[in-house]
Formats: structure tokens, sequence, C-alpha cells
């Protein structure tokens, strides 16, 4: 078990690292930079829906979406970081209880 | 170090990093106490997330020893969902611009939540400001978190109870709303999603979201052939914001 965790520290440092290590000079070239710029927006879009609508590997629609949208409306309120979250979390977590 | 907070700008960046950090910090209990009844001992889960710090991985590790699987495979799928890590620190490193011991102690602190918030601030100078906000924060309530998950075990029961499960997800689409807004991301941010659940069924944990990154690569050339920028020592990128 130690082994997997200290590959894991180490391999997920490195990760992490090599990104940060990219020269400059690569970043500023315009294709680069508009891909950069778009990598975070992809994988965020991405993780968003697999954490919402994904239950290890099959696609499931339950009280997470709810919860979910419910983020989304206070988004367009313009509600700040932690009211989005916590509109999820009691939205998700009412519908559950309302449910058994 | 960054500035401190001298504007209302910064101020808010500092808030908003503040409760990125709680609202994390919060599901690191879950962490510590899943971890814990998956069968590692309360200081491999303290050691993960010191040391691995990058919560997808550290769940998918500890999912695919509950599910029995071999450690290793379960290191290997950490492994995997790590590796978008690298793809932030394209963008996050031409924010930053560290060197030394600063780009080392800033690769730990570089996930999900510390490159949102650095692309957050209208003023790139407050970039680092929002990043290491955000990080340290994250980092510290984690870290408190797990130990305290860890240690209290099962008492805290199933975090889905509490519907935390469902406020990951609706952290993320907050951490993204602020780069919406034009439609070039937008539609990156849908395509991203749509292709990610796709492959959900086939692929392995990690895949699906590391494979949505290429609709970044696609979306990214496409732009770039429509307009090339006419000055390009600015270059304001479509996808900035």
């Amino acid at each position: 078990m130690w082994t997997a965790v200290i590959v894991s520290a180490l391999g997920c440092y490195l990760l992490k690292l090599a990104g940060l290590s990219v020269p400059s000079t690569v970043l500023d070239r315009p294709v680069v930079r508009r891909i950069a710029d778009l990598i975070p927006v992809a994988l965020l879009g991405a993780l968003v829906a697999v954490q919402t609508f994904s239950t290890v590997q099959d696609l499931t629609v339950d009280a997470r979406l709810a919860g979910v949208g419910a983020g989304f409306v206070a988004l367009l309120l313009k509600a700040p970081f932690l009211v989005v979250v916590a509109v999820a979390a009691v939205a998700t977590a009412l519908l559950r209880l309302a449910t058994g | 170090m960054p500035r401190l907070a001298d504007t209302p700008a910064r101020r808010e960046l500092m808030v908003d990093s503040l409760g990125v950090g709680v609202a994390t910090g919060a599901y690191g209990a879950s962490f510590g106490a899943i971890a814990v009844t998956s069968g590692f001992s309360v200081w491999q889960t303290c050691a993960l997330s010191l040391l691995v710090f990058t919560g997808a991985s550290q769940f998918a590790l500890v999912g695919v020893v509950a599910s029995g699987g071999a450690p290793l495979s379960g290191a290997v799928t950490a492994l995997m969902l790590g590796s978008r890590n690298t793809l932030y620190g394209l963008k996050v490193a031409s924010l930053l611009r560290v060197r030394g011991v600063r780009r080392l102690v800033s690769a730990q602190l570089l996930i999900d939540e510390s490159t949102a918030m650095t692309l957050k601030p209208a003023d790139r100078r407050d970039a680092p400001l929002g990043f290491f906000t955000t990080g340290i924060a994250v980092f510290v309530l984690w870290n408190l978190a797990t130990a305290v998950g860890a240690l209290a075990g099962d008492v805290i029961g199933d975090p889905a109870t509490y519907g935390l499960d469902a406020a990951v997800p609706a952290a993320f689409l907050a951490l993204v709303w602020p780069q919406l807004t034009n439609l070039n991301a937008r539609m990156t941010a849908l395509a991203a999603a749509a292709l990610a659940l796709v492959l959900v069924p086939s692929a392995r944990p990690g895949v699906p979201v590391i494979a949505a990154a290429g609709v970044a690569l696609v979306s990214g050339v496409l732009a770039s052939r429509r307009s090339r920028p006419a000055d390009p020592a600015r270059c304001k990128t479509g996808g900035e914001r």
C-alpha cells in the first residue's frame, strides 16, 4: 500500500512540475497561448459533466443533477462561490431526503 | 510574494479564494473517512493528502483499492487523473513566471481550484495572488480535514447524504463560469463535456477528462486560423476571458 502511496505522490508531483517547467518561449506563441487558454475551460467543463452524470463507469441521472442545476441558477443570479456550492449541496441533500 | 488585499478587486479575490478553500476542505473530510474505510491507515491517508494533493487522483486511488483493485493499478489511475495538472501548468506558468525553489513549491499547489482562481482576476498582475491564496488555503484545509475525517472514520457517514457529491461539480462549474464569456469558450466547454460523457462507459477513469483537452487543442487551432491577432506582442486571445 505504501508503494502505491509513494508512486502516486511522486508521479503526481512530477506531472505538476512538468507543466510549470515548459519554457516561456514556447508559451508565448499565439497558437500555444490560445490552446493553453482553452485547456482549463475544456477540462473543468468535462469534470463538471463527469462528476454530475457518472458513477465510476456508468452514466446515471440522480439527485446530483438537481443540485448542479440549482447551482447553475445561483450562478445566473450572480451568487458568490460559496453560495453556489452550498445551494448545490443543500438541494441534493433535500431531494435525497424527500425521495428516501 | 504577491501584494496583499490593497484594492477591492484583490480583497474580493482573496475572499473567493478562501471560500474555495473552505468548500474544497470540507470535502477533504470525506476523503479521509473513505480512505480509512477502504483499508488505508491514518498515516497513509494523511500522506496522500500532503504529498499527492490533487483530490480527484486521491479519490481514484482509494476508489480502486476499495473496489478490490490492486493498489498499483489505483496509482496508475491516479496518475492519469493527475496528468491534467500538467496541462494546467502550461497556462499557469505564463501568469506566474516562477523559477527555482518557488517553482518547486508552486508545483505542489497546482490543482483545479488554484488554476481557476489564477485565471479569474481581470488584472493579470493579480493572478499570483489568486494562485497562492487558493493553493495555500486549499492545502491547509484539505489536509486538516483529511486528518479529521480519517480519525472520525465512519462517524461522518456517507458524504452523499449531505449532497457533497453534487457540491464538487457545482464548485467546478462556479470555477469555470468566469471564463465562459465568449462563444468560443462556451462551445469548448460544452463539446469537452459531451466528449467526456461519451467516453465514460468505455474508458478508464481519468481518460475521458484528459481526452477532453483534445477539444481545447482543436478549438484553439481553429480560432487561431479564423483570426490572427494584429499585434502579436499583446495577442489578447479569444479564450482568455
